[in-house]
């Protein structure tokens, strides 16, 4: 998939090999259209930009977005569903989010 | 508008501005009062400097490049008197570059009142005296753009920092200077990185700063990771670094720099912002100003920063030309945005389509043409303790 190509369906798939697809805007649970011709049936609301599974993934396996590798699932992740902190984390460094001195 | 059309301000060391600058430095924050009253209503006067009374290398290299940086056409130092800034030197590098400057030391001169009303004729004085015109020819070979993302969300990777990518490998192309950061936001990426290298020292050079980059942010028990960034969309560190290198585009990179080392031959950069060894005053950079004081520091005339949230910020000195990657925050804040990259997530235009648009931004901002944080008098300036060093050939290997 070349992104220069304008965009009219629901979930961008960034590169051929990817493991998740990026919502190009609010969407309710049902089947989307993703930008590669598939139709995906997601599980639960996404807000634009973030990600939901395009194939089940086993805990501890990589996560591709891209083309490269975003973090690890921490638990099975099913097709679509959400993917976020709640169940991917980075491979690097622990994802930390300060708010109001909190972590 | 074509790049040969382009007139900037000759300077003595053959760089060309695209903006005439007066730059009032305070070189402690007990000073700070007095250079805002004398900038106060004057939009070609802008305010940087340092608010530390200790001395720092760091700090006195980065006020060195920048009150020589080629926006900058005249220089008024304001110090208290007893700080520990070097002003003396600074002085001399400002004088030896061509430029005119003064040294107004509050202690010396009688106080508050006395010192603005003194700065404030100086200043009238380089009006009068000094018709800085724009005569010199400005090609795209002259020119030095960095980039920088701040409030970043699930958006940014995929709109306009492909943008930027996509304007930089055409600045490149075409005998420009690009410069990309930081080595903290990319990790992750840094395989990818040492590949495009032009030199194999030079991608072993890139692999170890983003490693460097990885330990100073676990000694400091953070990533460079903020509550808005998960909100939009991205969940680990690496996928926003992801999002952040591609602003770098897909040509070779020809060198790494530091904050304040000037970029010795045309290409595309990388800018390492963070300290060798251990943490020592914190974050490498507190927030977007700081990073893009560094950029500016490094020679570049202006900046392309991508937003997703939506910041407002400009700078100091150089112009900050604002994309904004994410369609509901251009609606929400247009008047602080110069483009719409956006309209890629609603199909209205490809990538291609807004990196022409941005690219002739590019061009009628350095003729002269105001961005939208210049129109809004954005005019941030932060600047910390920090250490810096040099990086060394093998980081450089297009220099002469």
């Amino acid at each position: 998939m070349n992104v220069s190509e304008t965009m009219p369906y629901a979930l961008l798939v960034l590169a051929d090999e990817d493991d998740v697809a990026i919502a190009v805007r609010d969407l309710e649970p049902g089947p989307h259209r993703t930008s590669n011709g598939r139709t995906l049936e997601i599980t639960e609301p996404v807000a634009l930009g973030h990600k939901i599974a395009l194939r089940s993934l086993a805990q501890g396996e990589h996560v591709v977005r891209f083309g490269m590798v975003i973090g690890s699932a921490t638990v099975p992740v099913e097709p679509g569903s959400w993917v976020h902190t709640h169940n991917l984390a980075s491979n690097y460094i622990v994802t930390f989010a300060h708010r109001g001195g909190e972590q | 508008m074509t790049p040969g059309e382009i007139l900037g301000y000759p300077r003595a060391d053959g760089r060309i501005g695209i903006r005439d600058v007066i730059v009032v430095a305070y070189l402690v924050e007990c000073a700070r009062t007095v250079a805002d009253a004398i900038a106060a209503g004057r939009d070609d006067v802008h305010v940087i400097g340092f608010g530390g009374c200790y001395p720092s290398g760091y700090a006195q290299q980065m006020l060195e490049r920048l009150c020589t940086h080629p926006n900058v056409g005249a220089v008024a130092l304001v110090s208290l008197g007893c700080e520990g800034f070097g002003r003396e030197h600074l002085a001399e590098v400002v004088a030896a570059s061509g430029r005119m400057v003064t040294t107004l030391v509050i202690q010396q001169l009688g106080g508050t009142r006395s010192t603005v009303t003194q700065g404030r004729a100086w200043v009238d004085d380089v009006r009068a005296h000094r018709a800085a015109q724009r005569t010199a020819r400005l090609e795209l070979t002259d020119l030095v753009v960095g980039t920088i993302c701040g409030g970043s969300d699930g958006t940014s990777g995929i709109t306009a920092n492909p943008v930027v990518g996509r304007v930089f490998d055409r600045l490149v192309a075409a005998g420009g200077t690009a410069v990309f950061e930081e080595t903290g936001e990319l990790i992750g990426c840094e395989h990818h990185m040492a590949r495009r290298a032009v030199t194999p020292d030079l991608g072993a050079e890139i692999a170890a700063r983003v490693g460097k980059a990885a330990a100073y942010y676990t000694a400091m028990g953070h990533g460079s990771f903020s509550p808005g960034n998960a909100e939009g969309g991205l969940t680990t560190l690496e996928e926003k670094s992801l999002g952040a290198y591609s602003k770098s585009g897909s040509g070779p990179i020809h060198g790494v720099v530091t904050p304040g080392q000037l970029i010795p031959a045309p290409g595309l950069y990388l800018l390492d912002v963070v300290p060798e060894g251990p943490p020592r005053w914190g974050f490498p950079n507190i927030n977007d100003n700081a990073e893009i004081a560094e950029l500016i520091a490094c020679g570049a005339h202006m900046v392309l920063f991508t937003t997703g949230r939506g910041s407002v910020v400009g700078s100091a000195i150089s112009p900050v030309i604002k994309i904004c990657a994410n369609p509901e925050t251009y609606r929400r804040m247009s008047e602080d945005m110069d483009v719409d990259a956006g309209r890629i997530l609603e199909g209205r235009d490809g990538i291609d389509d807004v990196a022409d648009e941005v690219l002739d931004l590019l061009l009628a901002t350095a003729s002269g043409r105001p961005t939208t944080s210049e129109e809004l008098g954005h005019r941030e300036f932060v600047l910390t303790y920090k250490s810096s060093e040099p990086a060394g050939p093998a980081c450089l290997p297009m220099a002469r």
